[in-house]
Formats: structure tokens, C-alpha cells, sequence
């Protein structure tokens, strides 16, 4: 199954290879991996998605907790929650297709950031799936390169939770 | 406050800790650290030992000893790097040591400079944390939190690295009073929620069982232990590391269970219908790795510690975390004034499986049994002697026959299985106690390992016991190829071994040697009451197998039992 899981974390140098190596240590895989400072300097928070067997990821949430360095650690898999990744992405732009290509941001609301002589650069942010139709989609009009963040992730606000269609 | 330079902030600290031996070998990086050792003479007592594992397995046989963190001190590179057997030695068995390293200076930090080596990288995996200290000023703060976070919670190794110019560098010395560390709270006390659940699932068991493991050593709970299993009359079985926590001599004690445990514990584990696990984490050699047929009709109720123990390798119906010391205090006042229980069923149960297949041998041939050489050494030394197996055949024979009846007087590489850890634990054990029998009972094989430790033990003219148990085979090794590999002994057997009593007295310590079972006991008496270190080479046969034995992966019923003559 895939979790999202979040951590607050001690903002310095080994703290991301302490967490990662709980990963390595099981053969595991980190699907997407995303950290940077919270608005205390002194704390990192990480949003990290993997796919494996329920029960590892839970051996590995309770290793977490043991971690000097992990000030706290939440598994948002089964919860309310917002999540989002954002997407740059350089699509060919022929003279055939470049209508084309604005017509598709303009209804994925992508913003163009970049215009070259034979390519646009577009910024995404979605979901996943949101994020991997856009990419479905420019495919055949030639895709040269893509950066993701990877995954971010909220719990929602239980009292006021007002869920956008598709949100998990 | 007083200007220091880091290598006088680290023995200043130490002292404050309330540290006084460090095991260690000087080297490049931290040659300023052993400069000013000097001045500390009288406070602080180093250990030159002749490798860094063997410094490592001291420190943690030292903290085994006594529950006092064990320190080492060594150089960069090749040092630290030979630092890290023991230190997942002690990781494995929850032993508190630090460890702190020499480190090049921090300009060449990852320019691959002369004995360099990414010590924060490698120990990573096996300690519960570790530093890089990047100024003198925060050296002292660092190792108190170091000490704390190996001695609190689950008792782990910690390394702290010390490059050359942190070493160096003055500044004023400000050894913090309190740790506060955000993200590390230990747990103390069980959830009272759930300590009522633990009591209401013992007060309507028939056929209850306590599976105690060396947490409750490193909790100091065995008084607690003992007052809860007779306040409820519920028989106590321990796993390897928990031997001693509960005397042997007591009539509620079922002995070891496991792949080598008796026949009667693991049949009462298997049996029961409620499991309560302290300290323990149901790994595979004490449960036989079948998990899933592990105790069928039992619930489990699992006290420890580590989070990450719970539901790892059993699924438990109530967990209780917290230190296993306040929790039986915990459960104990918890409990009714009056109990109804009626065990009488349920222990004859045990007493028959005991009585169908004791612990025993049968020492006839005049090949010496390894088994009886235990049992004999146990009947001779003192109650409280410090008895540390190395790895192999000869530990489960000690776990088997020694008779323990106290904490902290069985010592041995459980988790990891280290071979080359008993002796320089041994040491580190008699440094810890030093008016206490302190005896090593090794094989040819696993001294080896460390043998080159002897020239440090003369030199600090320790009176300390080696038993050799010498079978001329990696006896273990030799053992699984026997029962599982069809008798292919394939490289388990020694083609040349030292002489070891002329080894021992090359090193200015004294060897004794016995071959004839009727010559055990007197030899063995003549080694425990010579003065110095005295190593016994007892010749043993090297065809004797350990009984009753789970096949990996077996079911705790499921047991293997002697076949051979000579094994009752």
C-alpha cells in the first residue's frame, strides 16, 4: 500500500540519511522524498511516499519515533488530508502544437514559465494523478525534461475541512 | 569558568559523568586527547588494550557488569572502523557504551586525508545515535547527551567523533547541568488503561507463563520479577539474555527457552494460554521463527521498552510500554488483595514435561563432555561469579548447565553472536567487579578471535579464569553440518591450532591443560584459586551436540531431542 508519512525533524546535517537508512536497511523504496524548513529554523519537516508491506512501514514509523533527531512522525495514509506536488515540465513547442500545449495548461490552470524558440516550460500543481494525466497528455507532443518536487502533505483541518474534488 | 582546550573538556566530562576506566589505543588524531591523560591520573584509569574490538567488547562487558555506560577512546579510520563488531555487538544486546573517535580536522573532512574514514556514516545503522562535534565549546553538552541517550530508554551504543582541531581548540569549559532533547523522551511508566487490561488478562489465565528477557536486567527489576511470580504463582522461563534475572534455584524457574532451551519451557510457552513477555522481543532464536504457530491458544501481553519491538515478530494482544521495572511495580499495585488461582494442574503439567526430557548428560567415555565440564564449574565457583561465554556450541552448554541465580552474572554476545567477545568482556566485566570470580568460558575457536587481549590482562595483573573448551572444530559450524548438511564438514575443522598453554604463558599468564574427565574438577580448582590470569585448555570431545534443538524456523513443539549414546 502507499504511504504518505510526515516528519518533523532536527534541521541538520545526517538527519535525512538516518531516515533514509531505515529505508535502504529493508530494501525498500522511497517513491518521493521532500524536505525544507518549517517556520521554526531548528526544524525540517519531511514528506516522504513509499509503497511496501503495511506492516514493515509501521516498524518503520516506530523506528522513526526511537530517532534522536525525529521530534515527531505522523502516517497520513489513512487520514483527511491535502496533498501536492509541483511539476516542471519542458514540452517541444512546434508551430503545430503550441496552441495546443496552451489550450492544455489553460485547462490544468499550469502557468507557462519559460518560453523558448522550440520549447515552453510549464509549472503544474496537482495531486498525483493530476500531475501524471498532464504528463499523459503532453507526452506526444514531446516531453524533454521534467522536474517534481514530490509529494507534500497536510492533514486537514477536521473542524472547517472544506475538500476539493479528487483530495484524498 | 575554566579555559580549556577540548582534550581537557573531554576528561573533565568524563569525570563528571562519573567515568572512571576508559579502554582505548592511542593514534594520530586524538594523540593530544592521550597528551594530557597524565593529568588525570588517579581519576581516570585507560586501559591500553591491543585491537579496538577488544577495547569495544571491554567497555561493553564493563557495562554489562555493572549497568554503568563502558567508554572506549580511539583514533580515526582503521580504528573506528575495527570499533564497529563491538559496537553492534552492544546494540544488539542493549548495552550502554560510548564510543569516541578521532577524527581528521574538519577542513579535510571528506578529502579522503590519511586515516580518514566517514565514522557518522558506517556506525550509523548500528548505534541509537551519533555526533560530530564541530567545536570545543559544545564537546561537553554533546557527551552528556551522549551518556544519556545510551543509558536511558534502551540502552544502545552512541559514538561521538572528535576531529583534531575540535580536540585542539580553547575555550571555556560548560558542562550543561540538564539534557533536554526534544525529540528523545523515553518511556517510564505502562499506561494505566492498559496495565488493568494486563491484570485483568493474568487474574482469569489457567496457564500463565512469564517470558523474561534481558530488559529486566537493565531495568534492575528482578526483585519486582520475583515478588509477581510468586504473588501469582506463574512459572518463569527467560530467553538467553535473560538468564539470571530470576534465580535458577527457584522453584517457579522453567529454565531457558528457545532453539537450544528446554523441553519443559518451551512446552510451556507453546501451552500456555497467556504469554507475559518482559524485556524480551520474541526474536528467532528464542521462538524458533515460526511465528505464526508461536503459542497458539495464548494471548500475549508484552512489556518493554522499544516501541519498535512491539508487533514486530508477534502480534500481541496487550502491549504495555514503558521501563520494566515500573511497570511490575505497577502491575503489583495493581493487583487484588486476594487471588484466586489454582495452578496445581498447570505446574505438574510442567514438572511431567520436565521430567520427560531433564537437562542432562551422561559423561562416561573418557573423552571429557563439554556439558559436564559446565555443570562441574558451575557446582565450584562462587554464587555470584561473573561467568561471560564466548559464541558457539559451548554458550548454549553454559546457558543449559550454569546455574544463575543472580542479574548481571551471565554475559554473552546474544543478538549478534560475536565470536571474540568473551574474553575482552571478561576483562571488562572484572574491571567493572574486580573482588568478584570472573570467568571466561570460551572455545578454540571464538579465542582466537581475541586472543592478542591476553598481553592486556597481565599487564594490568587481573586474576581472571579462561576456561578453553577445545574440541579442534568450529563446533557450531560443525554441528548444523551434521544435522542439516549431511555430515560435509567442510572447513569447520582446524588444521593447526596454537598450543594454548604455551600461548597463555607467553604471555606471562599461566595455562593449565586437562584431557581426562576424571582430572576436571581438581584442574579446574587449581585454575579459579591461581592468583593472575590462568587459562585452562580443557580438551572436550568434539561429537557432542547441543539438545533439544527447534530447527530454524520450527515451532517451539517441534523439538529435535538427543539421539546419541553419550547425550541422555
Amino acid at each position: 500500500m502507499r504511504h504518505t508519512i510526515s516528519l518533523f525533524v532536527d534541521n541538520e546535517s545526517g538527519v535525512l540519511s538516518r531516515v533514509a537508512g531505515l529505508f535502504s536497511a529493508r530494501g525498500f523504496n522511497i517513491e518521493s522524498l521532500n524536505v525544507a524548513e518549517t517556520l521554526d529554523p531548528d526544524t525540517s519537516r519531511i514528506t516522504l511516499v513509499t509503497t511496501g508491506d503495511d506492516f514493515i512501514i509501521e516498524q518503520v514509523i516506530k523506528r522513526f519515533n526511537n530517532m534522536v533527531n525525529v521530534i515527531w512522525v505522523d502516517d497520513l495514509t489513512d487520514e483527511t488530508r491535502v496533498e501536492r506536488e509541483m511539476i516542471l515540465i519542458r514540452v517541444e513547442a512546434k508551430e503545430s502544437t503550441r496552441a495546443e500545449i496552451l489550450r492544455m495548461a489553460d485547462i490544468f490552470r499550469a502557468k507557462v514559465v519559460d518560453v523558448g524558440s522550440e520549447s515552453y516550460t510549464l509549472e503544474l500543481t496537482g495531486d498525483k494523478e493530476k500531475v501524471n494525466a498532464f504528463i499523459d497528455l503532453l507526452e506526444p507532443m514531446g516531453i524533454k525534461e521534467i522536474a517534481r518536487t514530490g509529494t507534500v502533505a497536510m492533514k486537514r483541518d477536521a473542524k472547517n475541512s472544506n475538500a476539493e474534488e479528487g483530495d484524498k | 569558568m575554566a579555559r580549556m582546550i577540548g582534550a581537557e573538556m573531554f576528561f573533565e566530562t568524563l569525570i563528571e559523568e562519573g567515568i572512571d576506566v576508559v579502554f582505548g589505543l592511542p593514534g594520530g588524531y586524538v594523540l593530544k586527547v592521550y597528551d594530557v591523560l597524565p593529568k588525570f591520573e588517579g581519576k581516570i584509569k585507560h586501559v591500553l588494550t591491543r585491537h579496538e574490538q577488544g577495547a569495544t567488547h571491554m567497555a561493553d562487558g564493563y557495562a554489562r557488569a555493572s549497568g554503568k555506560p563502558g567508554v572506549v577512546l580511539c583514533t580515526s579510520g582503521p580504528a573506528a572502523t575495527n570499533t564497529v563488531t563491538g559496537i553492534a555487538t552492544a546494540q544488539m544486546d542493549s548495552s550502554p557504551i560510548v564510543v569516541f573517535t578521532g577524527q581528521v580536522p574538519l577542513p579535510y573532512l571528506g578529502s579522503d586525508a590519511f586515516q580518514e574514514a566517514d565514522h557518522i556514516g558506517i556506525t550509523r545503522p548500528c548505534t541509537k545515535h551519533n555526533y560530530l562535534v564541530r567545536k570545543a565549546i559544545d564537546l561537553p553538552k554533546t557527551m552528556k547527551e551522549a551518556f544519556y541517550i545510551a543509558s536511558s530508554g534502551r540502552p544502545s551504543p552512541v559514538l561521538v567523533d572528535m576531529p583534531k582541531d575540535v580536540i585542539l581548540e580553547e575555550d571555556e569549559l560548560v558542562i550543561p547541568d540538564k539534557i533536554s532533547l526534544r525529540g528523545y523522551k523515553p518511556p517510564t511508566k505502562g499506561d494505566p488503561k492498559q496495565i488493568q487490561k494486563a491484570v485483568d488478562m493474568i487474574l482469569k489465565s489457567k496457564r500463565p507463563i512469564i517470558f523474561g528477557g534481558g530488559g529486566i536486567i537493565h531495568a534492575e527489576a528482578s526483585p519486582e520479577l520475583k515478588e509477581f511470580a510468586h504473588k501469582l504463582e506463574i512459572p518463569v522461563t527467560s530467553t538467553l539474555m535473560g538468564l539470571g534475572a530470576y534465580p535458577s534455584n527457584d522453584p517457579l524457574f522453567v529454565h531457558m527457552l528457545g532453539m537450544h532451551g528446554s523441553y519443559a519451557a518451551n512446552m510451556a510457552v507453546h501451552n500456555s494460554d497467556l504469554v507475559i513477555s518482559i524485556g524480551a522481543r520474541f526474536d528467532d532464536r528464542a521462538t524458533g521463527g515460526n511465528f505464526d504457530e508461536f503459542s497458539p491458544d495464548a494471548e500475549i501481553i508484552h512489556i518493554d521498552i522499544d516501541p519498535s519491538t512491539i508487533d514486530k515478530n508477534i502480534i500481541v494482544h496487550c502491549p504495555i510500554l514503558g521501563h520494566a521495572k515500573l511497570v511490575l511495580q505497577q502491575l503489583l499495585d495493581a493487583l487484588p488483595e486476594k487471588i484466586e488461582k489454582d495452578r496445581k494442574e498447570w505446574r505438574a503439567q510442567i514438572e511431567e514435561w520436565d521430567k520427560k526430557h531433564p537437562m542432562s548428560y551422561n559423561q562416561t567415555g573418557d573423552k571429557i563432555l563439554t556439558t559436564y565440564a559446565i555443570d562441574t564449574l558451575s557446582n565450584i565457583t562462587n554464587d555470584d561469579a561473573i561467568i561471560v561465554s564466548d559464541v558457539g556450541q559451548h554458550q548454549m552448554w553454559v546457558a543449559q548447565f550454569y546455574k544463575f541465580n543472580h542479574p548481571r552474572t551471565h554475559i554473552t554476545s546474544g543478538g549478534l553472536g560475536t565470536m571474540g567477545f568473551g574474553f575482552p568482556a571478561a576483562m571488562g566485566a572484572k574491571f567493572a567487579c574486580p573482588d568478584r570470580q570472573v570467568v571466561c568460558v570460551s572455545g578454540d575457536g571464538s579465542f582466537q578471535m581475541n586472543m592478542q587481549e591476553l598481553a592486556t590482562a597481565v599487564e594490568h595483573k587481573m586474576d581472571l579464569t579462561i576456561m578453553l573448551l577445545n574440541n579442534g572444530h568450529h563446533g557450531m559450524v560443525r554441528q548444523w553440518q551434521t544435522m542439516f548438511f549431511d555430515g560435509n564438514y567442510s572447513a569447520s575443522r582446524f588444521g593447526v591450532l596454537p598450543d594454548f598453554v604455551m600461548l597463555a604463558e607467553s604471555f606471562g599468564a599461566k595455562g593449565l591443560r586437562v584431557d581426562r574427565p576424571e582430572d576436571l574438577e581438581s584442574t579446574l580448582k587449581e585454575g579459579l584459586s591461581t592468583k593472575g590470569v590462568v587459562l585452562i585448555e580443557v580438551m572436550v570431545d568434539c561429537e557432542e551436540l547441543v539438545y533439544p534443538m527447534i530447527a530454524p524456523g520450527g515451532a517451539m513443539n517441534d523439538m529435535i531431542m538427543a539421539t546419541t549414546p553419550d547425550v541422555a
